[in-house]
């Protein structure tokens, strides 16, 4: 990598669209109160950080980016399968997948 | 070049607004499908196809099929059936439709030009992922392996079927 090499990647575009990203999925995990669209918005999250990372990777033409992907790939993979089962479970055992269904745990 | 990573981040904007708004948990993850994907199309433009590769197949792939699963097996009965007919009606797939295939469009473009990889100076190859994932990152591989292993053993121990009805300990 030499110094006269342009950087043609839009790093602060991307990297905002990135954040739009990840505000989208806040906003739908504070808004919706049924389990399962908190989960898939815990995932659009991940998602827009792992956009950040491989963005990031590319700028400075680094693999490390692309490392740091399969790192928060094995994670959401993880998270997905327990949250998965958990919500299983509460909308067996409630009847509901209302999130302040949830409240009284030690019924 | 850049064209084609801003059209295909609009379109997972796009998607990711409907996902969340949605009523129904499986129209919703229609529509995360098609964010996924154009995500996945974002990391190609970008050249890192392995990262592409690896999303649409475990993103779009093993963890919506999850999410399918999970939204279904929660709705068994006898009326299971009419609801999933009126659910998946044909009218539900013309947003997903029209955006997944203005990722279609963006994608037969990309390999028609020739110009894969074109926003960036330098494409990495998977070998070079590869190579720093099992040289620098060894021990992050393993906890990741830690990791996926306690998710496995969580979520069979939650997901077991209730045999004992009196014991409630775990």
């Amino acid at each position: 990598m030499t110094v006269s090499q342009i950087s043609l990647t839009p790093l602060i575009p991307g990297l905002l669209l990135a954040g739009v990203l990840f505000a989208l999925g806040l906003v739908g995990l504070l808004v919706r109160r049924n389990l399962i669209f908190m989960l898939i918005s815990v995932e659009i999250m991940l998602n827009a950080a792992a956009l950040a990372f491989i963005l990031a990777g590319a700028h400075h033409g680094a693999a490390d980016g692309q490392v740091m992907f399969l790192f928060i790939l094995a994670m959401a993979a993880a998270e997905v399968a327990v949250g998965l089962a958990i919500i299983l479970k509460l909308g067996r055992d409630l009847g509901t997948l209302d999130a302040d269904a949830a409240r009284k745990l030690g019924d | 070049m850049n064209a084609l990573f801003y059209s295909s981040l609009a379109v997972a904007v796009a998607a990711t607004a409907m996902v969340i708004t949605r009523r129904e948990a499986i129209h919703a993850l229609l529509y995360l499908v098609v964010s996924l994907l154009a995500v996945a199309v974002a990391f190609f433009s970008l050249g890192a196809s392995f990262a592409a590769a690896l999303e649409v197949i475990i993103y779009a792939g093993a963890i919506v099929v999850l999410f399918v699963f999970v939204v279904m097996l929660l709705n068994l009965g006898p009326a299971a059936g009419e609801e999933e007919r009126r659910w998946l009606g044909p009218r539900m797939f013309i947003g997903p439709g029209i955006l997944a295939s203005i990722l279609l469009i963006e994608l037969a473009f990309a390999l028609s030009g020739g110009q894969i990889g074109g926003a960036v100076a330098r494409e990495v190859s998977p070998s070079e992922v590869g190579r720093l994932l099992f040289d620098t990152y060894l021990l992050g591989v393993e906890l990741a392996g830690l990791l996926l292993l306690a998710g496995l053993v969580g979520a069979c121990h939650l997901g077991r079927a209730d045999r004992e009805e009196g014991d409630q300990s775990p």
